[in-house]
């Protein structure tokens, strides 16, 4: 069951005109499967290049991605994307957004009937039903999200990939999201990577939290297990030794040993 | 447990609340509102018909004053109305095959304009997909776009009479030609603003190249397709009249032509009239279109 995902020696750097910079550098991680981890780090520090080489929207420079053995290198439904500012598509209603993901990864494998008891399915898993005829200019921003994490699941991934999906919500809403995400991860057990630049959430929702050191040519700088059991309570939480424990191990991380420096 | 019963709790309350709106929302608007709402729009109506009417009212009464002495260049509206009284109270007379109703004309002009502006709207369309995607297609393509849209459409009419040998399909061409170009130059401007993150979508879901276009592309650049399409209709509307003129023919730029050919002054000035009127309905009818397609893309 071990190296679902493997990330081998990967190195990234981009070329504009005569410069080179390179962005990230000798990344290595095996994500099991069923396993939620994720990637935090100081902006600019790279983690949503990190988390486009393995949807494979980005390629790798040097190195590869390895997802049950076999080299991804493009693109696929197989990475399920949910992006940072939803991207649902502004003319199509709610359902017509997931049904444009299910009808291109499902056309020959399942019938319309199934098809639309599919979109329908994963509307409901995400407590979006009873907006499915509108479009995305007519509900909140935290329903946009649902929706781009609908679409997502609906594609059946391998693995889900979250490019801080709640980093534009408030935090009430950002609260509930997570609980939903806790829920389905329970639910389906998802492989999924979550990028993050918040402590509580990373340490709420993780299995593992991936620290990243500061850019340029930024690398995994450590790797922690949280350990705590599920399913997980928030209110229960604040007080677990444990997870007080994992929420300072983090912060140590981020503001003593690898502090944000305005200048890099 | 307190807030995964939240969220669970959540699909119940807003469903059963939408089911309460509707039930109120129709006995609100059947009630008192319609008498409110009809006074509403008539005194909108009001408000916008009857200025132009009444500015009309005077430049005809200027008009009648100042060419009603003996010998004047152009006829007063009076004698208008008396000489053109058949054309213009009934456009769809048929009293022999050159002696026919400004509608028939109109309509004949509108045929060509169609298919002249259907092809210039899908060829527009696909070159602007071309151009609007591809760096080097519009390096190579733009510079001859930008000289070619300036050529006036009577410019085109000998080269295509030329080449077509016949009038009904120079005519047609001469308005692909003029239209064609804010089309593409729309359609590529609306294709190259296409956020990154709808391309990341198409990509993830691995859509070929044709699902990208009619999914992704077309209606994503929709509300740019329709300004290029607004422009263009009214640049063939502009071309058919003076093309017709010079082809000869049924249409309503021909009738012109023929109307000052036996000095009837009074057919002309009528016939301005039409052709003004549709070339607003037809901007306003693209408008309309557009308005209802690109409803939700701008969200």
């Amino acid at each position: 069951m071990s190296a679902y995902l493997k990330l081998d020696h990967i190195a990234k750097s981009f070329t504009r005109g005569s410069t080179t910079t390179e962005v990230l550098r000798d990344i290595n991680l095996v994500i099991d499967k069923g396993e939620f981890v994720s990637i935090i780090g100081h902006s600019g520090c790279g983690k949503s290049t990190l988390l486009n080489l393995i949807s494979g929207l980005t390629r790798v420079t040097t190195g590869a991605v390895l997802l049950e053995n076999h080299e991804v290198n493009a693109p696929g439904p197989e990475r399920a994307v949910v992006f940072q500012n939803h991207s649902l598509l502004p003319w199509l209603t709610v359902y017509d957004n997931v049904k444009l993901a299910v009808d291109k990864v499902f056309s020959g494998k399942k019938s319309r009937a199934e098809r639309a008891e599919w979109i329908a399915h994963n509307l409901d898993l995400v407590q979006m039903g009873h907006a499915r005829d509108k479009r995305p200019g007519e509900i909140s921003g935290g329903m946009k999200q649902r929706v781009g994490i609908a679409r997502a699941l609906a594609m059946e991934p391998k693995i889900l990939l979250l490019d801080e999906p709640f980093g534009a919500l408030d935090a009430l809403t950002r609260a509930h999201l997570q609980d939903s995400v806790m829920e389905i991860h329970a639910r389906l057990a998802n492989t999924m990577i979550m990028i993050t630049h918040d402590v509580d959430e990373a340490v709420l929702l993780s299995d593992r939290i991936v620290m990243m050191t500061n850019g340029p040519s930024a690398t995994i700088g450590e790797v922690l297990g949280v350990g705590l059991p599920r399913p997980r309570k928030r209110l229960e939480l604040v007080s677990n030794p444990r997870y007080v424990a994992a929420r300072e191990a983090v912060l140590r991380f981020l503001y003593e040993r690898h502090r944000y420096v305005e200048a890099a | 447990m307190a807030l995964p019963l939240l969220t669970s709790a959540r699909p119940a309350t807003p469903a059963s609340t939408g089911a309460k709106a509707r039930v109120l929302a129709l006995p609100k608007r059947s009630g008192p509102s319609l008498a409110a709402r009809l006074g509403a729009s008539a005194r909108n109506v009001a408000l916008n018909v009857a200025p132009p009417l009444v500015v009309v009212a005077i430049i005809l009464l200027i008009w009648q004053m100042a060419f009603q002495r003996q010998g004047a260049a152009l006829p007063p509206p009076s004698t208008i109305w008396k000489e053109a009284k058949d054309l213009i109270l009934d456009p769809f007379f048929v009293n022999g095959s050159q002696d026919i109703g400004l509608g028939w004309r109109v309509l004949t002009s509108l045929q060509r304009v169609a298919v002249g502006f259907g092809i210039a709207a899908v060829v527009g369309v696909l070159l602007g997909a071309l151009v609007g995607q591809s760096v080097w297609a519009m390096r190579g393509l733009d510079p001859i776009f930008q000289v070619l849209r300036t050529v006036p459409p009577l410019a085109w009419l000998p080269i295509s009479l030329a080449a077509f040998r016949d009038s009904n399909p120079s005519a047609i061409f001469v308005i692909f030609i003029t239209s064609v170009w804010p089309v593409v130059i729309n359609t590529a401007v609306g294709i190259r603003n296409i956020p990154q993150d709808y391309h990341n979508v198409a990509e993830v879901l691995r859509l070929n190249p044709i699902e990208f276009f009619f999914k992704i592309m077309v209606p994503a650049a929709a509300p740019y397709i329709f300004t290029g399409l607004r422009v263009g209709i009214g640049l063939s509307w502009l071309a058919i009249v003076a093309a017709e003129m010079l082809t000869g023919g049924v249409g309503i730029g021909f009738f012109i032509w023929d109307a000052w050919n036996s000095s009837r002054l009074p057919d002309i000035i009528v016939a301005l009239l039409y052709i003004g009127l549709v070339g607003f309905a037809l901007d306003r009818l693209v408008a309309a279109a557009g308005v209802l397609v690109t409803r939700g893309a701008r969200a």
